[in-house]
């Protein structure tokens, strides 16, 4: 009897549900919905990035040498800014990988690294649009700049709520309150995190590298 | 079989699906840099001479950001090691939001 249900673990197991949440499923609730929340989101920047697509060269009814955004691109700063961005991903696997280890500490510096590695890619993106209106690109000057402050001003809110959930983590750790039990809580924050990541690989190559004709 | 193998094949079976090492990590950052700064070189297309053709660029930029989001989803999201039911859930998303923008982009004639 004991064998059968061991080895119905291990069947189980080897279908990949070797997580036991109490739940009929046998996987966590909360990160179900989360990652349904995610799929749900490639279709909010789907959209998103198809009507940039489709603007980014249309300059409108206005003047014809009204600026659009390809126009003052500045490559190797939004560089920077991607990879600043992309290794945060790391420091936020390394703030969950501390936090299972039960290393509070390294756990709060990850966190923070992360949060701020957040900071300096969002002070990027300010700085970028503060250029790009000093170069006469407005938000409502033509369809093209429209699109393109729509879907990066709106991967930045989704970067900015990252930050405030990764220094809500990071006050309940100095609070205690942040334990090796709760690696849930910074693995889905985690999720979100990665997630915001992967869009910007997406913008960074579909959006600035790939040349307009 | 007894419930002691069982339960040893349980734990071999465990360890091989544990999440990666830190090293494992960092390793993967850095193809992720080096990746990113191949990309960034395609920019500055005198560096390479091959960039200055567009379709190839276009074609290289596309599999670097299919791989580069490969290696996020699968490795810092942990999609390898976890429940396939999150793969298929996201891929779910993906795939949706990829055909439908296709149709749209197409309804719009952007590939013309």
């Amino acid at each position: 009897m004991a064998t059968a249900t061991v080895d119905a673990a291990v069947d189980s197991h080897d279908e990949g549900g070797h997580d036991d949440h109490g739940t009929t499923t046998g996987i966590s609730n909360t990160k179900l919905a989360m990652w349904v929340f995610l799929g749900s989101e490639c279709l909010l920047f789907g959209g998103l990035i198809s009507t940039y697509l489709l603007y980014k060269t249309n300059r409108g009814p206005g003047p014809e040498n009204t600026v659009i955004p390809t126009d003052v691109f500045d490559i190797p700063f939004t560089s920077v800014s991607s990879f600043v961005l992309l290794m945060s991903s790391l420091t936020m696997v390394l703030a969950l990988s501390a936090l299972t280890r039960g290393d509070n500490p390294a756990t709060r510096a990850w966190l923070l690294t992360t949060a701020m590695l957040g900071g300096v890619f969002i002070g990027g993106q300010v700085y970028e649009f503060t250029s790009f209106i000093r170069e006469g690109v407005g938000f409502t000057h033509n369809p093209a700049s429209s699109a393109f402050y729509t879907l990066t001003g709106f991967h930045g809110v989704h970067v900015s709520l990252g930050i405030v959930m990764l220094m809500s983590l990071y006050v309940a750790s100095k609070q205690g309150k942040l334990q090796p039990k709760h690696t849930e809580t910074v693995e889905i924050v985690g999720l979100y995190w990665h997630f915001v990541d992967v869009v910007w690989i997406f913008i960074f190559t579909v959006i600035y590298l790939i040349p307009v004709d | 079989m007894n419930m002691t193998e069982t339960v040893t094949e349980t734990a071999t079976h465990e360890e091989s699906h544990d999440h990666p090492s830190d090293w494992d990590y960092v390793k993967i950052a850095l193809l992720l840099g080096a990746i990113t700064a191949v990309e960034v070189l395609t920019y500055f297309e005198s560096a390479i001479t091959v960039f200055e053709n567009n379709a190839f660029t276009i074609a290289s930029l596309i599999v670097m950001m299919v791989v580069k989001f490969y290696l996020v989803a699968m490795y810092f999201m942990h999609l390898k090691h976890d429940n396939s039911i999150f793969t298929k859930l996201f891929g779910g998303g993906l795939a949706l939001a990829t055909i439908v923008y296709i149709i749209a982009l197409s309804a719009f004639e952007f590939w013309a």
